[in-house]
């Protein structure tokens, strides 16, 4: 066949798109204000593809288990962790984290694991929801 | 007056930074009217320093380092770090994380001759089948995502095994995704080797000779579409390729005949996702019981490793062609003595030249991405431009001249 491709664009054009629009099916006029929206419950979300079991997303952190081993420090690639002295426990600042989750793998306690919240996006690094502690 | 008018060359600059060309690498052609007569190749334009990162880390943290050295090869770069590690400290691998090891490499490899496809045919302008490819990718994407936890970065291997099992209740989606795949392949196949248009900027496109090839040393599928018969799963199979055994992939299986353009190029990736879809179903039907890792306790790998005193190798075939990791430890600290990665852009960076060679301008976007370029793997020694604009390599040679010189400065204090 000369144009094989031909056939394939035409039946394209029937076929639904692929892609799932989030978080809204066109571009807001203003997001803030799309946002703000949906916090007041007056606009909806359309809903993200839904993560598999086992993905690896914002990492939960059990404060009480706990014991203050370091190991997490010493197996983290991108020194993402830190130690508190005084408390004896750890904070994480997830803009830095790679999300590999080789910190829940070595945990002796089973103090750390992680969510499936993907949605980490901040303009601000220390900001409160990108520290886990 | 009779003057005799003089044919002369002319050269044109193509990069550093360059809409058709994805990475920094820096081209500079000798052209005569649209043929090009010279090539010369400037690399070392992106320098990340990820061997320096590497060596003030301990080797559990260096496979995530490993990891991201290529966003594409997130599986063979760390396969290759942990091979080295595992011959370094004599670690045995559990036979069932050999198959699981297979299965993800695999898919790797689909993946990533896929994303080719797709940007070869968005180089020649047909973008068209550049969404048909990566809509077909993006379902064995998809297969990663369910099995390893994340898209690309797949943060599955670890030193002596791998951290997830494929466990019963995911056959069921690989059996669905290998289906899928197939027929993607039966679809793309069908486009890629008859259409006119592929056909058309693809054949007698970029030619590399057999003994080209094997002069200039290329590997991976720029090699094998010129006819030489080298894959590092077959020449010296790791992990369970021996048990599950691989074929070459040469373009004659589909022509009959081997010329070493670009279209022969198409053949053996398309031929090699086939391949690729044999290998993961073979590796899940014959995956023995066992265990993951043969030293799940951190703590106690990472001393061994701490302890060990010597050198290793490993090497395995990448999408692009061989990987090799050497690393060295000096059985005092955590962290290696030295760490060497060979990416395998690397050795088919030479065969551009005769690929080059006698083509038109517009041929350079296609032949360039027929090997599938990997440049920021690629490229280790640090260029620095300094005032006067004059370009110099940071060598061993001229930092010791540096430092001597320094020295002298601080005595005449």
């Amino acid at each position: 066949m000369k144009f094989a491709m031909l056939g394939q664009v035409f039946k394209q054009m029937f076929k639904k798109p692929w892609t799932n629009k989030f978080p809204a099916k066109y571009q807001p006029n203003n997001t803030t204000k799309y946002l703000a929206d949906v916090a007041a419950g007056k606009a909806k979300i359309n809903p993200p593809v839904e993560t598999p079991e086992g993905f690896r997303g914002k990492i939960l952190y059990d404060r009480e288990k706990c014991i203050g081993c370091k190991l997490c420090i010493k197996v983290c690639p991108c020194g993402a962790i830190e130690f508190k002295e005084k408390e004896k426990k750890i904070k994480i600042y997830l803009a830095r984290c790679c999300f590999c989750s080789q910190c829940n793998d070595v945990c002796p306690v089973n103090c750390l694991s992680m969510s499936d919240e993907f949605l980490l996006s901040d303009a601000d690094p220390y900001s409160k929801d990108l520290i886990v502690e | 007056m009779s003057k005799e008018l003089k044919k002369t060359t002319y050269q044109i600059p193509i990069g550093p930074i360059h809409p058709a060309l994805k990475e920094p690498v820096m081209f500079k052609f000798e052209i005569d009217g649209e043929k090009i007569v010279d090539v010369d190749v400037e690399l070392g334009q992106v320098h990340r320093a990820i061997e320096w990162t590497g060596m003030r880390r301990n080797s559990i943290q260096i496979i995530y380092l490993a990891e991201r050295i290529c966003g594409i090869c997130s599986f063979v770069h760390p396969l290759a770090f942990c091979r080295a590690v595992e011959n370094a400290c004599e670690i045995d691998v559990p036979e069932r994380s050999d198959y699981i090891r297979v299965v993800h490499g695999e898919l790797e490899r689909i993946c990533s001759h896929l994303l080719w496809a797709g940007v070869a045919a968005h180089e020649i302008g047909f973008d068209s089948l550049l969404f048909l490819t990566w809509e077909v990718r993006e379902k064995a994407l998809d297969l990663v995502e369910y099995l390893t936890g994340n898209r690309i970065t797949k943060a599955i291997l670890t030193i002596g095994g791998v951290r997830r099992d494929i466990k019963k209740e995911h056959h069921q989606k690989i059996k669905e995704t290998m289906d899928a795949l197939k027929e993607g392949y039966k679809q793309l196949g069908h486009i890629f080797l008859d259409d006119k248009t592929v056909k058309m900027r693809s054949q007698g496109c970029g030619v590399l000779s057999y003994e080209d090839a094997l002069r200039l040393c290329a590997v991976g599928p720029t090699t094998r579409a010129s006819g030489v018969k080298k894959d590092v799963r077959a020449d010296q199979p790791y992990t369970a390729y021996g048990d599950i055994g691989v074929d070459y992939m040469t373009p004659d299986i589909i022509t009959g005949e081997v010329n070493g353009d670009v279209y022969d190029r198409i053949i053996v990736r398309l031929l090699e996702v086939k391949q690729s879809i044999d290998l993961i179903e073979k590796a899940i039907d014959q995956m023995p019981a066992g265990d993951l890792v043969s030293e799940p306790k951190i703590p106690k790998l990472l001393s061994r490793i701490k302890k060990t005193k010597g050198e290793g190798v490993g090497r395995d075939e990448a999408p692009r062609g061989e990987v090799i990791h050497y690393v060295k430890f000096d059985g005092e600290h955590d962290e290696p003595f030295t760490w060497k990665v060979r990416a395998s852009t690397y050795a088919n960076i030479l065969p551009w030249i005769p690929m080059l060679k006698g083509e038109q301008i517009a041929d350079i976007p296609i032949v360039a991405a027929s090997i599938d370029p990997c440049m920021s793997c690629t490229n280790r020694v640090a260029v620095v431009n300094n005032l006067d604009n004059k370009k110099y390599m940071l060598n061993k040679e001229h930092l010791h001249e540096l430092s001597i010189m320094k020295t002298r400065r601080l005595k005449h204090k």
